[in-house]
């Protein structure tokens, strides 16, 4: 099963759930995937050994000025602007760069060859306590994370137990990591900005059709603005998490919850047992996303 | 005119709670929300909208079941698996290349930009405020940025405007590279976590590769004042002006919640810690040179 973590706003305690949620459960074959790939946090709690890494590239074009008869259909078929002719010289912004083939497909001459553009890399390790990390990490100032979280995606294993961090935001990359779950769990902070955001990701998941719960963390003590959206939507509350400093202060230094903290421990063995539920439902009766 | 662009690399560090502080301590500026799939300006600085219009970003691919025979030429060439079996593109998966639209023998497939998002500009009691929403599930986001950044631009000249802040995004990638191209300074808005740090350091190498000068300021600082002390450290180390602390204050909530800036709402100690680092930051800004327009 595939369960993806995801809030729209940021810093709204994605990773942590995440992190805690995979070291509380008992059994063996739990994966995290950190699609978050801009800013990957998942590394700092999970703390993998025997890192190795693999560069991930896209392929963009290369033109072999010796064939190319400057007759811009390349050009005209880029929507990109990718690809361009400048004073009888033809350019390309491998950056722009979308890897549609569209410039090979239009050549009448053969002249555009592969080449290619690092987008980052993806990373893989485990901890002592045999928690499977998986991890991408963009290149400074490459621009497209589409590209990069779907090759994380490649390595999820969805028979056993696979927690994906989402990055924040409901744009591309955000949608490209929820894409395909069978549950999001969205992170719910109760302030003004929170509730914004999570309505705009709920929605987001409407359309890609994928069964939604909610988690608050910094819950408040009353119940408020979060519970009554999710009454009126129909979305199940799974848990709440109190604020606490002492919490705070051990996320700060890359801890554990579930490890410092008894009652944390017992709120995400609580969470987990109703997700687990929850998304077996969900598969059964076959609302599940594709 | 210069542009100072507020970003963090980690989220939900107190990037708009600082935006909307400064946007009404300023004397004359134009603020822009540059956080367009999921903006809160808004909800902070009261606000009446005088204008939208429509975001038109890239164009999609939709295949007219009359004229297409189902030959599967599309398939093939689609790079990013957006047909189905049954000749249906489905539009979150489409890339807007065209490519599909293009070798069609049929011609059965339409390509058209379509609309996107909105664009707003509002009346704050404090001076224009331009912002957008991206449609859900929509992409361009980059694009709608630099749009709302130019747009910007043309009002602060029109209008003869010496300063426009705008609220980045949170990572490092397409929306963040548009909000932060050509701006005169960063303010990296950071925690003292190791999240914080960790995601401070690759925002940093974005505004290096762009050679922007950077200041940083670290919000909730007491959360973990070694953590702070390590932020400092590295701020010194590579050539980032440090610019202030901000203690953790319930009164950032509740300014929140009151739909006010923090310096508006409250006079407690993050409120008066960020009218500091306001002047810190402007003072920083004065010695960065004048663009010519």
């Amino acid at each position: 099963m595939i369960i993806t973590i995801a809030s729209g706003k940021g810093g709204t305690g994605k990773t942590t759930v995440t992190v805690n949620l995979a070291a509380s459960i008992d059994r063996d074959d739990v994966t995290v995937f950190d699609c978050d790939v801009e800013e990957p946090n998942a590394h700092i709690f999970i703390r993998p050994d025997n890192i190795s890494s693999e560069p991930v590239s896209v392929m963009v074009p290369k033109i072999d000025s010796g064939l190319c008869t400057l007759c811009g259909a390349c050009e005209e078929i880029c929507q990109f602007s990718a690809i361009t002719i400048v004073a009888k010289k033809i350019m390309t912004f491998p950056e722009m760069c979308h890897s549609c083939r569209g410039c090979q497909m239009v050549c009448s001459e053969d002249a555009i060859q592969e080449d290619f553009r690092v987008l980052g890399a993806v990373h893989r390790g485990k901890n002592s306590r045999g928690i499977d990390l998986t991890w991408g990490e963009l290149r400074v100032g490459e621009a497209m994370s589409p590209p990069l979280i779907s090759q994380v995606k490649e390595r999820i294993n969805p028979l056993g137990i696979a927690l994906v961090d989402a990055p924040p935001g409901t744009s591309c990359p955000a949608i490209e990591a929820l894409r395909e779950s069978d549950y999001a769990l969205l992170v719910a902070e109760p302030t003004p900005f929170g509730l914004n955001d999570l309505a705009l990701t709920v929605e987001a998941l409407k359309k890609l059709k994928v069964p939604t719960g909610i988690v608050i963390n910094r819950a408040d003590d009353e119940p408020g603005i979060v519970e009554s959206y999710a009454a009126k939507q129909g979305i199940e509350i799974l848990q709440r998490f109190p604020f606490s400093r002492e919490a705070a202060s051990i996320c700060s230094r890359g801890g554990l919850l579930v490890d410092e903290m008894s009652e944390m421990k017992i709120l995400f063995d609580e969470l987990f047992e109703k997700l687990y539920q929850r998304v077996s439902e969900c598969k059964k009766t076959g609302e599940v996303g594709k | 005119m210069k542009e100072l662009t507020i970003i963090s690399g980690k989220g939900g560090t107190g990037k708009t709670s600082v935006t909307a502080s400064f946007a009404t301590l300023a004397s004359s500026r134009i603020v822009v929300d540059a956080d367009v799939d999921a903006a809160n300006l808004f909800l902070t600085l009261e606000h009446d909208t005088i204008a939208s219009s429509h975001f038109k970003g890239g164009s999609k691919a939709e295949v007219q079941a009359d004229k297409c025979s189902q030959c599967g030429d599309c398939r093939d060439r689609c790079q990013f698996d957006a047909i189905s079996e049954d000749f249906i593109i489905d539009s979150i998966s489409c890339e807007g290349c065209g490519v599909c639209a293009w070798f069609c023998p049929e011609k059965a497939i339409t390509f058209e930009r379509k609309v996107c998002g909105e664009k707003f500009i509002s009346d704050t009691p404090w001076g224009p405020m331009i912002h957008a929403r991206l449609g859900i599930a929509e992409e361009n986001s980059g694009l709608l940025v630099s749009q709302l950044r130019q747009e910007a631009r043309q009002m602060a000249k029109e209008k003869k405007i010496p300063l426009i802040i705008t609220d980045g995004p949170p990572g490092i990638g397409c929306p963040v590279i548009a909000a932060v191209t050509n701006a005169d300074a960063l303010l990296i808005v950071t925690e003292p976590t190791l999240s914080g740090l960790h995601d401070m350091e690759r925002v940093k190498g974005l505004a290096d590769q762009m050679k922007i000068p950077t200041m940083v300021c670290i919000n909730k600082a007491d959360l973990n004042p070694e953590m702070t002390r390590r932020i400092q450290q590295f701020a010194t180390e590579n050539n980032i002006r440090f610019v202030g602390e901000i203690p953790f204050d319930r009164g950032v909530i509740d300014a929140m919640k009151a739909g006010q800036s923090l310096v508006q709402f409250s006079h407690g100690p993050a409120s008066r810690a960020v009218v500091q680092i306001w002047e810190q930051v402007q003072q920083f800004f004065s010695s960065t040179p004048e663009r010519i327009m």
